[in-house]
């Protein structure tokens, strides 16, 4: 991974307390910042303030193709060697409902899945990180030059963090 | 300006974030002895249900009991059966999430995995049953010499796809509610494990915008699942409705073999879970509670269970059609009344024990009652397909099928494939989720969280 650019790191036990520093950092304009949680919270969520996902729109596109590709491909392989089977026209739409039904959810599921992997590709922070932020901790990774490191430094040890120190 | 952290604000026995990593962490450590002998046990029977499957390509399909008019025995009762197990996995999993059921959090890994190697055996029989597995591509549509095309208007082509999808997304939910834990277990693991998890967590580190993604997308892939898992056994069921087979032909078949399959995937949920809290040491997460709320699962699948067998009978009666009567007087009273008897009272009779609260909250019963119900529902998939086969319109083409020792060690062997596999995930990723059971306790907090 690349290597992660200078700053503060900060370890909390109560998340009220990481809630605290966040909104308090975003008051003193720093917005370079990195959250770890264990677990999603919604206090975390809402202090840090970011839009929804854009990945609930990678699910519709995907399962509108997904749907789309379900009848096309029925319908063209039907047309393409035109078979008359148990009397019924050569393109039913009704049956293939089934076929575009299961490439829906497919689709769906795997433009979810790419969706998920590119917006977190692109929104990757590469702060520094502490194994205990997935266990127990919430952690705050601020990054600033050296000179404005020592403000931060205080700010986050007096909003109630367990352990702060400096990332070079 | 110095602070005094205040007690945590949690109930005394909810154990708190770090003992739920480190309970859960510990399942993965140095296998027991009796781990070892359940592997050795079931390499053995895979090594037999092997054996058999290689006699079968050797000889052909004589060698299974196929004879006209049963032209489907044994390998599709049991793919039907597989297919029915994986059932209870994505309800737990992803229905149960959306309606918010915190219960589910300590128990939806095992069925969730339940699933993927549910449909994973099930997918293997579908290739089995076609004789010439080499040829197994030919189901899927793909441009060839002869220009020719598959039939979409044919279920069993429908089934192909739901499920190929099925397992498809099965898997990729299961992968990603687990990249979270592996990521929680990855730095506690040392050797050839830390770069096992340092591969498969993706780089996880649970930043906020890692969980701003990845909730939308884990909501979004549930909402997927669950139009999913109730779209495939009604798949499956149309392969046999959708014919003019006495006993097959009727409109109850779907919700008839969903509510069958969740039936059978909680029972199967039950007999996994059962060993696994022991052997695991697990019995903290997977309580009493958690029985009994599978427990009441399995009380109302059961219960529409039942009510459909009634029904069958009572159309097959008040349709006045006769060969709809007598195929179903043949179930019950012809030559395999004993499955169809196994089937009744296995499935409809003894779930009714579990209106007993003592019963739904006593372990060992339920586990022998799941067992009971996996053997009810494969014999309930048997009479479906087998006794409706042999006995249909006319006198002359009626027969009898009696499977053979190739049959019987396939399926044997299917189920230690679908044990090897579970037995192999157990030990190497979590099998409760740490994520999700940490996110139904409140995160620590020095203050009262204003409302």
């Amino acid at each position: 991974m690349k290597k992660h650019p200078g700053g503060i790191l900060a370890a909390y036990q109560h998340v009220d307390a990481a809630a605290g520093a966040i909104k308090t950092l975003q008051a003193k304009g720093y917005t370079d910042f990195t959250v770890y949680t264990p677990v999603p919270n919604v206090e975390i969520a809402q202090a840090v303030g970011h839009k929804v996902s854009p990945v609930r729109l990678w699910t519709l596109l995907g399962g509108l193709l997904g749907c789309a590709t379900g009848f096309a491909l029925t319908l063209w392989m039907s047309y393409d060697w035109p078979l008359v089977v148990g009397g019924k026209p050569v393109g039913s739409v009704i049956p293939y409902v089934v076929i575009a039904f299961e490439l829906t959810i497919l689709f769906g599921a795997g433009a979810t899945i790419l969706g998920l992997i590119f917006h977190s590709w692109r929104t990757r922070q590469l702060g520094a990180y502490d194994g205990r932020f997935t266990d127990d901790q919430v952690g705050i990774f601020v990054a600033c030059p050296v000179e404005r490191r020592p403000a931060v430094e205080e700010l986050l040890r007096h909003s109630g963090a367990v352990e702060v120190r400096v990332e070079t | 300006m110095a602070t005094i952290a205040e007690p945590e604000r949690t109930a005394p026995q909810q154990p708190t974030y770090h003992e739920i990593t480190r309970d859960v962490v510990a399942t993965l450590g140095r296998p027991s002895r009796t781990y070892f002998v359940l592997l050795a046990v079931v390499l053995a029977v895979l090594a037999l249900g092997g054996f058999a499957l290689l006699w079968q390509v050797r000889w052909g399909l004589g060698v299974a009991g196929y004879t006209p008019p049963v032209l489907w025995g044994v390998y599709i009762t049991t793919f039907v059966f597989w297919v029915g197990i994986a059932h209870s996995g994505t309800l737990i999993s992803a229905i149960l999430y959306l309606f918010r059921s915190a219960w589910r959090t300590s128990v939806y890994r095992t069925a969730e995995v339940m699933t993927v190697f549910a449909v994973l055996t099930a997918g293997l029989f579908p290739l089995i049953h076609v004789g010439r597995i080499w040829y197994a591509y030919w189901l899927f549509p793909y441009p060839n010499q002869r220009q020719l095309w598959v039939n979409f208007k044919s279920p069993l082509l429908w089934d192909v796809f739901a499920v190929s999808t099925y397992l498809t997304v099965s898997t990729l939910f299961l992968i990603v509610g687990l990249v979270p834990d592996v990521a929680a277990v990855r730095e506690k693991a040392t050797g050839w494990r830390r770069k096992l998890y340092e591969v498969t967590s993706l780089g996880w580190r649970g930043t906020d915008q890692q969980w701003r993604h990845y909730i939308r997308a884990y909501l979004y892939l549930a909402a997927l699942a669950t139009p999913l898992v109730l779209s495939v056994h009604s798949v499956v069921s149309w392969d046999f409705a959708m014919s003019i087979v006495p006993g097959w032909h009727a409109t109850i078949f779907a919700p008839y073999f969903v509510a069958g399959a969740i039936y059978s995937g909680v029972a199967m949920v039950v007999t996994l879970l059962v060993p696994l809290r022991k052997v695991f040491k697990v019995e903290r997460y997977i309580t009493e509670d958690h029985f009994e709320n599978l427990a009441k699962l399995l009380l109302l699948t059961g219960l529409i269970v039942g009510y459909a067998y009634a029904v069958e009978y009572f159309i097959a009666w008040y349709s006045g059609n006769p060969f709809e009567q007598a195929s179903f007087y043949n179930r019950a009273f012809g030559d395999y009344w004993w499955a169809t008897w196994t089937m009744i009272i296995c499935n409809g009779f003894l779930p009714l024990l579990l209106f007993f609260r003592k019963v739904r909250r006593s372990i060992p019963a339920l586990f022998v009652l799941s067992l009971f119900v996996n053997l009810g529902m494969w014999f309930e998939r048997f009479v479906i397909i087998v006794v409706s086969l042999s006995f249909e319109y006319e006198p002359y083409a009626m027969g009898h099928y009696t499977p053979t020792w190739v049959e019987w060690s396939i399926l044997a062997g299917s189920f230690a494939w679908f044990f090897l596999w579970f037995l192999l995930f157990a030990k190497n990723f979590p099998m409760v989720s740490i994520t999700e059971v940490k996110e139904i306790i409140p995160m620590p907090r020095r203050a009262r969280p204003r409302t």
